[in-house]
């Protein structure tokens, strides 16, 4: 049994990283406790963990994009990030099932306190064929740009390939400052009642997704003009994608019922 | 192997393996972090076993006169502290013992051996499933010592922290908001072990290991994954809506403002339910294993055993509001969730019978893991067919929130999930440790317990069907009686602990040294082919199943 591994399985190397990441995320909730109840150190001890949570991130994943680089990751051990990816996925999708519930326990069985209609009394919404259309098209459009870049992967046309992604990141950005903006116009906050509550927490959940999803496209664009990725390895690329395509899909659901079918009077 | 490389070489060397603290800290061993998961359930489960023992000692007599002891006389403070013990202790027990014992240290150590693989398809990440668990642990402890309740320490909701209770109304202080960081924390870290197992079993099951010929365990940590992968993420919606509410002026559980409590109730049980399954389905596997190793006979019916724990795991989702029975629900809805739920009592009787049926005829060996597993047959099944009763939605108006439901769970996690991890424990902690257990000492800790906490909760049946409420620190005398023997029980139990505490240190420390296989032909897993402790890498060469 002893001797030199003759298995293609990726045994990783001693890490500090998820020590660290652990610590520093026990300091941040910390933080996040006392600075919610008002105590001056609060913040610094909060933004002290997170910056510790994200320096981890950073060198983790570096960590995981060196190992690529040195060929640790075999055929065998692509298709276990395939599985993890796909399994992570489905618990975000999970995640959003949470907050979906939320808006249609509310919306479909609107009580007396909100005047037994939905959107409750008094709540001027969002025209859904204005900004949040155009925010739909832009999600769309980028899932295609998505895609151009992939097929320019594939094909080893590495200059459509940055283009794609730049696209797409381009467009990922658009979307987020159209969000801003909209919020910034909202004629209701995320403390007027229960539409608040679910619309910001729910399109706040899914804008803060974008986000991620457009730093994880980001890096591929990065790591594409450092050379890395290949016609027929490129994982990190495919899980960026995948991840987009999933923050498309959850704004499609959440356009199609919080927006469209959940539209009442229209703000000016 | 591809990609031979010298740091290749030297990690794959056998009894070559990191020393000192670095060793744990920054593990990517699935035998080194299961085995502190091992040694974390152990210390959760003591904290855990003395909130209870305080519990039981004020329950011991009508009237409150243990806990004010702690509260300097001021009876209202004591009342409370009972009420964060309840709480303690369910999440303690729940998150904190019966979760990493099973799942993060049996299942680590040993389900990539059995399915003949030298790792967790994502080592480095298996150990921040394990690490988030500390932090999670503090932020727990250190919400008992916090303001919670409006000038009291500690959060006393219950362990399903229902709103108004666990909003700014109910509990105004920051303990609140530390316990539901710590339920974050140690959600995101079953998350992390969720994709890790199920990728682990999916993609490295050795050559000729098809799903069907996998060991019942592997397929219970696989089944057990799924369920936390897909219930997990609500939880942690629904108590982020509660942070947000105490914090942030959302009003998801406001019914002033349009929320409502109820929803809350859906969301947190959603996940509860597949959380009872995922607290005795690992359970489950190893009861499989013991019974057909002390039987020395295949368990009967394999697949029937496998399937059955996949439906049980499908039906899970789909029965939560029977846990919401009393909170108005239409009649129809509770008719739906009836039927729901007496529906499981088929795949668990599938497996019940399995396992009579694997004995029958068997050449039995009643060491100490065996007496563990034939005592969680018997009183699982009395937790379950106490389940059955609680299933009626009619029958539960009446005993909903009694002591019949506290005894109800006790059967089925106290004597069925901790009987598990304690057989789980004598029959592997020779091929864990290298030393074997005495086996009279495990045998007189089988008696002691099996005793103690029969004891503690056969008498709850009683005082529930009596009218007796759950989380109430005090009752009036006709109830005294009952409440007496189930103290009795509790003492009896804690020198149950105390003894185990013993033996392991014993077995630890002195213990003989344990061959590879020291259960005999009984025994046909893969990881009594290897070395007692198995080599710091196994399976350098895959194993090649038949």
């Amino acid at each position: 049994m002893s001797g030199k591994a003759q298995h293609d399985y990726h045994l990783v190397e001693p890490s500090p990283w998820p020590f660290v990441g652990s610590m520093s995320a026990l300091v941040m909730a910390i933080g996040a406790v006392f600075w919610m109840h008002g105590t001056a150190w609060g913040p610094f001890v909060f933004w002290a963990g997170l910056a510790g949570v994200l320096y981890t991130m950073y060198e983790w994943f570096g960590d995981v994009v060196r190992e690529s680089r040195k060929g640790e990751h075999t055929p065998v051990v692509q298709i276990g990030l395939r599985y993890g990816m796909i399994l992570f996925i489905a618990s975000e999708v999970m995640f959003f099932v949470a907050w979906f519930w939320a808006y249609f326990n509310a919306s479909l069985f609107p009580t007396e306190q909100m005047g037994a209609v939905w959107p409750p009394e008094g709540i001027e919404t969002f025209d859904p064929w204005h900004i949040p259309f155009i925010n739909t098209l832009i999600l769309l459009l980028s899932g295609t740009t998505v895609t151009w870049a992939h097929h320019a992967l594939i094909h080893g046309d590495r200059d459509g390939l940055k283009k794609g992604l730049a696209v797409t990141v381009g467009l990922g950005v658009i979307f987020t400052g159209f969000q801003a903006y909209e919020y910034a116009h909202a004629a209701f906050g995320m403390s007027s009642g229960i539409y608040g509550s679910t619309f910001f927490m729910a399109t706040g959940f899914h804008g803060f997704h974008v986000i991620v999803g457009t730093i994880f496209l980001a890096v591929c664009l990065l790591r594409a003009d450092r050379g890395h990725f290949s016609e027929t390895k490129h994982f990190g690329f495919e899980a960026a994608a995948w991840y987009w395509h999933f923050v498309d899909v959850v704004w499609i659901f959440l356009f199609m019922s919080i927006y469209v079918w959940g539209a009442g009077a229209v703000a000016h | 192997m591809a990609n031979a490389s010298a740091a290749d070489t030297a990690a794959t060397a056998h009894d070559d393996h990191p020393r000192g603290l670095k060793r744990y800290l920054f593990s990517t061993n699935h035998k080194d972090i299961g085995v502190m998961y091992l040694w974390f359930a152990v210390i959760a489960g003591i904290i855990g076993f003395v909130m209870s023992l305080l519990m039981r000692i004020e329950l011991a007599e009508p009237g409150v006169q243990f806990l004010t002891a702690f509260t300097s006389g001021n009876e209202d403070a004591a009342y409370h502290l009972y009420n964060v013990l309840v709480t303690g202790h369910g999440l303690v027990m729940i998150f904190f013992m019966v979760m990493p014992a099973m799942i993060g240290g049996f299942g680590n150590f040993f389900v990539p051996i059995m399915i003949g693989a030298p790792d967790m398809a994502f080592p480095r990440m298996n150990n921040i499933s394990f690490w988030l668990l500390p932090p999670a642990l503090i932020l727990l402890v250190l919400s008992l010592f916090v303001e919670g309740g409006p000038g009291l320490n500690g959060f006393g909701g219950g362990w399903t922290i229902y709103p108004p209770l666990s909003t700014k109304l109910g509990h105004p202080g920051p303990s609140m908001d530390l316990a539901i960081l710590a339920l974050h924390i140690a959600g995101a870290s079953s998350i992390l072990g969720a994709i890790n197992f199920i990728t682990t079993i999916l993609n490295m099951r050795a050559p000729g290991m098809t799903l069907h010929k996998m060991p019942l365990f592997a397929w219970s940590v696989l089944v057990t994954a799924f369920l936390l992968l897909l219930s997990l993420p609500v939880l942690a919606g629904a108590i982020t809506m509660l942070l947000t509410d105490r914090n942030f002026g959302t009003a998801f559980f406001n019914p002033a403002e349009g929320g409502d409590p109820v929803l809350f109730q859906h969301l947190f049980w959603f996940f509860g339910h597949p959380e009872v399954y995922i607290l005795i389905l690992p359970g489950f596997g190893m009861i499989s294993h013991i019974i057909s190793t002390f039987a020395r006979k295949p368990i009967f019916g394999y697949l029937g055993m496998a399937y059955a724990m996949v439906a049980i795991g499908f039906i899970g989702f789909i029965v939560w509001a029977h846990h919401m029975y009393t909170v108005g629900l239409d009649v129809d809805t509770k008719a739906y969730f009836l039927f729901a739920t007496m529906v499981i009592a088929v795949p668990t009787g599938i497996k019940v019978f399995s396992w009579i049926a694997t004995m029958w005829g068997g050449s039995i060996d009643f060491k100490t893991p065996m007496l563990f597993a034939v005592a969680f047959i018997a009183l699982f099944t009395v937790g379950g067919v106490t389940g059955v009763v609680l299933a009626n939605a009619g029958i539960d108006q009446a005993m909903h929130d009694t002591y019949y439901v506290v005894a109800h769970f006790h059967y089925v996690l106290s004597m069925g999930a901790v009987f598990a991890i304690f057989a789980g424990f004598y029959y592997w902690v020779g091929k864990m440790s290298g030393r074997q257990y005495p086996e009279w000492a495990g045998q007189v800790h089988f008696w002691i317990t099996f005793v103690g906490v029969n004891i503690i909760f056969f008498p709850q049946h009683f005082l529930g069907a009596a009218g007796m409420p759950r989380r109430y620190v005090d009752y009036p005398d006709a109830y005294a009686l009952w409440h007496q023997v189930s103290s009795w029980g509790t003492y009896i139990t804690a020198i149950g602990l105390v003894w185990f505490l013993g033996v392991c240190v014993y077995t630890l420390t002195r213990g003989r040294r344990c061959g590879d296989n020291p259960w005999g032909q009984g025994a046909t897993t893969l990881e009594w082919t290897l070395a007692s402790p198995p080599p710091f890498h196994q399976f350098n060469q895959l194993p090649r199943i038949k």
